[in-house]
Order: structure tokens, then C-alpha cells, then sequence
């Protein structure tokens, strides 16, 4: 069974529960799908026994030994990359798409594709069972795709290791990675915080979920620190048939947990926040049994 | 002048320092002073404003539509597309374009040598453009749900302002795409940082990917006491300047919960936006406008 954890708005937690989560479970896969900032490996410190290679796009080059500047590729190019940069026709590597037109219709063939090789995934093992991580090489592109690549090695190592759950911690945001790590999945668990930053983004979460066939469960976290906002976003959920998981409150331990590099359930046992994750992972574990 | 706002994690402050920042120095008399909330997928800058819509336009992408009666399915448009787009199986006589893939480049156009191939419209999502006052504007970047990638939004809410005047720009969490696409117009980049060891693992991050870049940049530390001291440690070894400390305050904190800008209770932060702006300005403020 595979739970990710999403937040739509950033900072609101995520990492630290899906971290809960994995310590909270037996024998777990945990897959780090938020690949342009790829935390967990701090807190768990895993072995390293595996890498691969991540090719993320395709970059277009103009070879100026062959180049005569005609400027047929400016014509076509509809991501406004390619311009005459004092007279000499010039690609922009942040704004070329990968789409190869250019090079397909330059009629010196003076452009090739390059491949984004600098991405790495990671698969290692940690205190609770594996971990897979994917680290998306600075300013690289498309990473939903290596999102599906750490997915699907995460579900090959569950089925050889025989191990039923992977947790998920996914990246911010609605956009490609995000689709990437909710397409399939049985549970995901939205984590909120209690403003109008957050119940905006959350009702845009909530939505893109809903084009999915999939269980969403909503978590409110630093709950406290707005009660009034954490009721609206409450009843928000039940007036939208989303399962309301729970209420976190605000406690700056949390903040020093991570700091000593350890997990909530690990620093904090006997506090109410471990006590109500511990609770939310059950309910999720035994929804429809 | 453009001026990023940015994090590699998300969640810590951008919009807190961008709708402040940009709330203070408006009141300056700056001609042409934008905001541009490029967080295409989720935005909300403007849930600290109240502004009257100027204008509101779709940004729309071209999907190939396929005659079938034209069509020989030779198989020439699914071999020029780069994203795998088209699916094709001669054999059944089946073609079908995959929107969710396409990236509108228009190489199966060039491709068809059956004039089979023709475009439509699709909208990616909207921009929007409020006034704010006589010299100030906000515009917002906001992508479709279900939409893969906001970088054609926020490539047009950037173009919107006609790049001229102060340009503060809202930058979606990471570092992949979108991210790369708001920075690389900007001439100065503020990254926001929280001291803690996933803030400052996802700092490091921005800071190399704008190393690649040649980006200036320095940083404000938000919630600061509520963390560790290795992000001093790390910005003093890499010498980047810290331009404002942003304390972990119950007050602020309840203030954005509510969508308010802390600046007009806390009226010394005005004038410690004002001044950081100001020596931004003369540092880097004449490579453009």
C-alpha cells in the first residue's frame, strides 16, 4: 500500500510526518518524491548501496563550426529560445524546452541534443527498512519523471523484500511531480496549516486529488496557532466529504527534534503530537478492512 | 530593476517577504512598482491585498488535432515527438494525441507531410492584473488544475509587467523549472531560509543552482531562534551576506494566518524592508533599469 503525504503550501510539516509515519510503521520503504529538496535522508542517515543515473531532458547545442546563421530555428521555436544575441544566432538554455525542432529542421545540421545526465537517485537502507531518494541536479527540468522513478523502485524493492507499505513524501505544489507522486496511490494525506494561505492552497490540493481515485485525508498541523482558521478548514472537509484526519499543535520540540536529527515518535514518545500521529497512521492502515 | 524573492524548501517565508517588502517600498513613490506572484500554482499574494482587477487573460498552448481521414499513419509525428505524446499503432489504424504530454512545440505539425495535423487552443491557466495604486501593480500568475507545468504562466505574468520599473517577483518553492524561470530574469535574488537542517540543506541547494545561474543573491533568515546556528556558520564560509533577520514571533505568525501584512502593525519592519530594498538598489540596481 502505498500513502503519500502532500501539502499543497510548503513548510507546513510534511517531511516531519511522513518521518513519523515511517518510524511509527514496522518494516516500511520510505520513497522521497520532494526531489528538488530532498530532506529525509537527514533525519535517517541512510546506508548507500545503490545509485543510478537520471536522464531529466534533452538540451538543444548549435555547433558554430557548422552554423551560418540563417535563423530558420528562431522562426520555430515557439518557446522563445532561440534569438540573435549581437547578430549570432544564440540559444537559451533556461528557456529551450528539449523538443528537438530545431534540430530536426536546421538545414546545416549544426544543432544537437544534449542529455541532463547530473540527477541521481539513490536507494539505501535506514533504521526502519529502505530508502529510496532521487536528487534532482541543480536548475534541472521535468522532475516528475524522476518522481516515477523512485516510485517504481520503491515498489520493486517492497515486492522482493516482501514489506506491504511505502510511505511517500511528496514535493509542494500541484503541478508535474505532484500528479507524478499521487497517480495510483491508495491514501493520500493532505498537511495543512491553519491560514488563508493554507486553506487556499488546500482547497487546490483537495481538487487535483479529486481527479484521482484515491482516499484524501487532511491533517491540520501548528493547529493552535489559528484555531478559528483550523475550524473553518474543518469544516471545509466535511461540507467536501474529505476525511479529516486530525488536529497537530504547535510545539517548538518538534522543531528541536529535527535539529537532533531524529523523528517525532523517536525524540518525543510520550507527547500528545506522537499519541494523535500514532492514532492518524491506524485509521489510515485499517480504512475498509 | 527585478528583485526574486525565493527558497529551495517551502514554506518559509517568500510570500511573508515579498507582499511586506513590496507593500513598504510602494508607498515610496517608485514609478512602475510590480508585484508578481509567480507561484502559479499556488498563489496568494493576493490574499494580503485588495486591489481592482485591471484585466485577466487566458495563457493558452496549441495541441495537435489529427484528421484521421488525412491521416496515413506513417508514423512521421509520433517519431519528431520529444515527449511522447502521440501514441500510434498503424497496424490498427489507431493515432491519439496525449494533451496531458504535449508541450505545444509543433514538431508533429512540421512533421505531417499529409496536412493532417492542425492546432487548437488550450488554456494553461490565467493571469490576472490589479491595481494597487497610482504606481503600483499586481500581477498574478495562476495555472489550471490539472495542468502540468506553470512555466508558460509565469513566463507570462513576468512579460506582463513590461519589464520595466521595480519588479519584485514571488518564486514558487525548489529548483527545477518554475523556479529557474522566475530567477532568470531577476538581476538580484533574496532566497528566504529557515535555521534549521532542512531549511538550510534546500539553501544550499538554490545556492548552487544560482551559481550556475551568475545570480547574486543574499538572505533572510526567517523564524530565526527557532533553530540551530550551522546556517551562520554556512552563509559566513560562503560569504553571502544575511540582509534581515525575520525573529519567530507568535504576533507575525498570527498576523499572515489572517492574511494581514505584518508591517502595518509592526511599524519599524517598514523602514528594515525600506532599507534593505535601498541597498539592494545601489548595488545592483544599474545592470537594467
Amino acid at each position: 500500500m502505498e500513502i503519500a503525504v502532500i501539502s499543497g503550501k510548503g513548510g507546513t510539516g510534511k517531511s516531519s510526518i511522513s518521518a513519523a509515519f515511517a518510524t511509527l510503521s514496522d518494516k516500511v520503504i520510505l520513497a522521497d518524491c520532494d526531489v528538488d529538496a530532498a530532506n529525509l535522508y537527514i533525519l535517517f542517515n541512510p546506508t548507500h548501496e545503490e545509485e543510478q543515473i537520471y536522464i531529466g531532458g534533452q538540451k538543444a547545442i548549435i555547433d558554430y563550426s557548422k552554423c551560418y546563421n540563417c535563423g530558420l530555428c528562431v522562426s520555430y521555436c515557439r518557446f522563445d529560445a532561440i534569438s540573435f544575441v549581437n547578430s549570432k544566432v544564440t540559444i537559451s538554455e533556461v528557456s529551450c524546452d528539449g523538443c528537438k525542432l530545431c534540430s530536426r529542421i536546421c538545414p546545416a545540421n549544426a544543432i544537437s541534443m544534449v542529455n541532463s545526465d547530473k540527477s541521481l537517485m539513490y536507494t539505501g537502507t535506514f533504521r526502519n527498512g529502505k530508502m529510496v531518494y532521487g536528487r534532482l541536479a541543480p536548475g534541472e527540468e521535468n522532475s516528475g519523471k524522476l518522481v516515477n522513478m523512485v516510485r517504481d523502485k520503491a515498489k520493486t524493492i517492497a515486492e522482493a523484500e516482501n514489506i506491504e507499505t511505502i510511505i511517500i513524501d511528496g514535493p509542494p505544489g500541484i503541478g508535474c511531480p505532484v500528479i507524478s507522486t499521487i497517480t495510483g496511490v491508495e491514501h493520500v494525506v493532505i498537511v495543512t496549516e491553519p491560514s488563508m494561505s493554507g486553506l487556499n492552497d488546500l482547497q487546490r490540493t483537495i481538487e487535483i486529488c479529486s481527479k484521482f481515485n484515491l482516499t484524501t485525508w487532511v491533517i491540520i498541523n501548528k493547529s493552535d496557532l489559528n484555531p478559528e482558521i483550523s475550524n473553518k478548514i474543518q469544516e471545509f472537509c466535511l461540507s467536501h466529504n474529505i476525511n479529516f484526519l486530525c488536529r497537530l499543535p504547535f510545539d517548538p520540540e518538534v522543531v528541536k527534534a529535527m535539529i537532533n536529527k531524529k523523528t517525532i515518535p523517536e525524540y518525543m514518545p510520550d507527547y500528545e503530537i506522537n499519541k494523535l500521529l500514532k492514532n492518524a497512521l491506524n485509521i489510515i492502515m485499517n480504512y475498509g478492512r | 530593476m527585478k528583485i526574486a524573492i525565493a527558497s529551495g524548501k517551502g514554506g518559509t517565508g517568500k510570500t511573508l517577504v515579498s507582499t511586506n517588502l513590496f507593500y513598504s517600498i510602494s508607498k515610496q513613490n517608485i514609478k512602475n512598482c510590480f508585484l508578481v506572484d509567480c507561484d502559479a500554482e499556488e498563489p496568494n499574494d493576493m490574499i494580503f491585498f485588495k486591489g481592482k482587477v485591471e484585466k485577466t487573460f487566458d495563457v493558452n498552448q496549441k495541441v495537435p488535432v489529427i484528421n484521421e481521414s488525412k491521416c496515413t499513419y506513417c508514423g512521421k509525428c509520433h517519431e519528431f515527438c520529444n515527449y511522447n505524446a502521440i501514441f500510434i499503432l498503424p497496424s490498427a489504424k489507431i493515432i491519439k494525441v496525449i494533451e496531458d504530454l504535449c508541450h505545444g512545440c509543433g514538431a508533429c505539425s512540421v512533421a505531417c507531410k499529409f496536412d493532417a495535423i492542425s492546432e487548437k487552443e488550450v488554456s494553461l491557466g490565467t493571469i490576472s492584473r490589479f491595481y494597487f495604486n497610482k504606481s503600483s501593480t499586481i500581477v498574478e500568475a495562476k495555472m489550471k488544475i490539472g495542468v502540468m507545468s506553470p512555466v508558460p504562466v509565469i513566463k507570462a505574468a513576468v512579460k506582463e509587467t513590461g519589464n520595466e520599473g521595480i519588479i519584485i517577483l514571488d518564486s514558487p518553492p525548489g529548483t527545477s523549472c518554475p523556479f529557474i524561470q522566475t530567477v532568470a530574469t531577476a538581476d538580484y535574488v533574496i532566497l528566504v531560509t529557515e535555521p534549521t537542517p532542512f531549511g538550510l540543506s534546500d539553501l544550499k541547494q538554490s545556492v548552487d543552482t544560482l551559481k550556475t545561474m551568475n545570480k547574486p543573491c543574499g538572505v533572510i533568515i526567517n523564524r530565526s531562534g527557532l533553530g540551530g546556528n550551522e546556517i551562520y556558520d554556512y552563509l559566513n564560509q560562503c560569504n553571502i551576506p544575511i540582509l534581515m533577520e525575520i525573529p519567530f514571533d507568535k504576533e507575525i505568525a498570527s498576523h499572515y494566518s489572517k492574511g494581514e501584512l505584518f508591517v502595518k502593525y509592526k511599524k519599524e519592519w517598514e523602514q528594515h524592508f525600506i532599507s534593505m530594498f535601498n541597498s539592494i538598489v545601489e548595488k545592483y540596481g544599474n545592470s537594467s533599469n
